[in-house]
């Protein structure tokens, strides 16, 4: 993401403490994670300490302070999923994109997380990319789902 | 009515006290020389609630309640008990609880003495922060600086120097060291100097110094057992 993106962010935000959690929320959304230096220029901007802006950025699990790829991708490992073959479809997205739950691959292509009960039961098992439900899903057809994110 | 102070006056423990409107009880009783424990409670700094030690059973208008005595307001006729057989128990529990983190502090090993407590009640996990946030709050109330906070949450909970700050203002203040209850903070701020910011050390006081009691902390270790090559001699931070 380019970095006037966040630019432009940080400054809408300038001056107002209040809006920390907002100013994070969007550039993690544009971005994908929260780079430290980035986090420095939250702090400065919105005059707040930066050890609050860590505690924020830590607490809340939208954040991440880690590099994340383009594709956020989660496998649903919730009851009602696990009974309809969640723990197979977790298996055959795994071996796909090469990770395990949490991780991210060299390229930054996919972030693969793991979800107890995404909120979806009526369409178990579940995968979802980028925010999209892929509902009733079968390994087989996960694979048809992840090739059409490049 | 207006200017004057309102005053209130309660009962602890048998004991009359007449203190100012918005007092707490916790100040209540330490103004008529009641003992309460406390792990998170500082003079210096904003009443906070976290260790819930300081738990005391309140009576008012026939109800009786538990609730934390440093953020209670008092009231009149107020009827507070500090040891009734309730809050012993549940003291107890706290200490149990906070020994499974930090088994040998020394505040809590008085403690647990005092109510009974059984260090190993609970399963160890040495985590050695009570997370009474007493460092965090020193340092973001007194000193300013908010070199140290609180980071991730829930279980994961723990308090962490920020590398950029205290690599500045740390080595010249360290006053949150003396009022951690388990000398976590001296350890954790140990611990992000020896990975962010390495070098800083006590100086070495040549025997001259030592003899004469300057920088005598460390005695200079004798150069026959330093094997050291000049060159690669490593470079000391101011």
């Amino acid at each position: 993401m380019s970095e006037q993106t966040i630019a432009d962010i940080i400054e809408k935000y300038r001056g107002r403490p209040g809006a920390v959690i907002h100013a994070l929320t969007e550039i993690q959304h544009a971005n994908h994670w929260l780079p430290r230096e980035v986090m420095h220029e939250v702090a400065d901007a919105l005059e707040v300490p930066f050890s609050q802006v860590m505690q924020i950025a830590s607490f809340y699990k939208t954040f991440s302070l880690t590099p994340k790829g383009k594709h956020e991708v989660h496998v649903c490992t919730g009851m009602t999923c696990h009974l309809r073959g969640g723990a197979r479809l977790m298996a055959k997205v795994e071996e796909i994109t090469g990770l395990k739950p949490g991780e991210t691959d060299t390229d930054a292509k996919f972030s693969l997380e793991a979800g107890s009960c995404l909120g979806s039961c009526s369409i178990a098992p579940e995968l979802i990319v980028d925010g999209k439900h892929y509902g009733r899903m079968t390994p087989e057809r996960a694979a048809d789902v992840l090739k059409q994110y490049e | 009515m207006s200017g004057t102070i309102v005053q209130i006056t309660l009962q602890i423990d048998g004991k009359e006290a007449t203190v100012a409107a918005g007092t707490t009880v916790l100040k209540a009783a330490q103004q008529i020389g009641v003992a309460i424990p406390t792990l998170c409670h500082h003079e210096k700094l904003e009443d906070y609630g976290g260790c819930r030690l300081c738990l005391v059973e309140v009576e008012s208008r026939g109800r009786t309640n538990y609730v934390v005595s440093c953020l209670y307001p008092v009231e009149n006729g107020l009827v507070v008990r500090t040891r009734s057989e309730k809050v012993d128990k549940v003291r107890r529990l706290i200490i149990e609880e906070l020994m499974a983190h930090a088994p040998d502090a020394p505040e809590l090993v008085r403690l647990a003495y005092e109510y009974g407590a059984d260090r190993n009640r609970f399963e160890k996990e040495a985590a050695f922060c009570v997370m009474c946030g007493l460092c965090v709050r020193y340092c973001d109330e007194v000193k300013q600086k908010r070199a140290v906070g609180f980071i991730d949450n829930g279980h994961a909970r723990e308090i962490s120097f920020i590398p950029e700050i205290a690599a500045k203002e740390c080595w010249n203040c360290q006053e949150c060291f003396a009022i951690c209850p388990t000398s976590y903070a001296q350890a954790a701020y140990l611990l992000t100097e020896a990975l962010a910011f390495p070098g800083r050390r006590k100086k070495e006081s040549t025997p001259r110094e030592a003899e004469e009691g300057r920088m005598a902390n460390i005695p200079a270790v004798p150069m026959t057992f330093v094997r050291r090559p000049p060159a690669a001699k490593p470079e000391m931070a101011n």
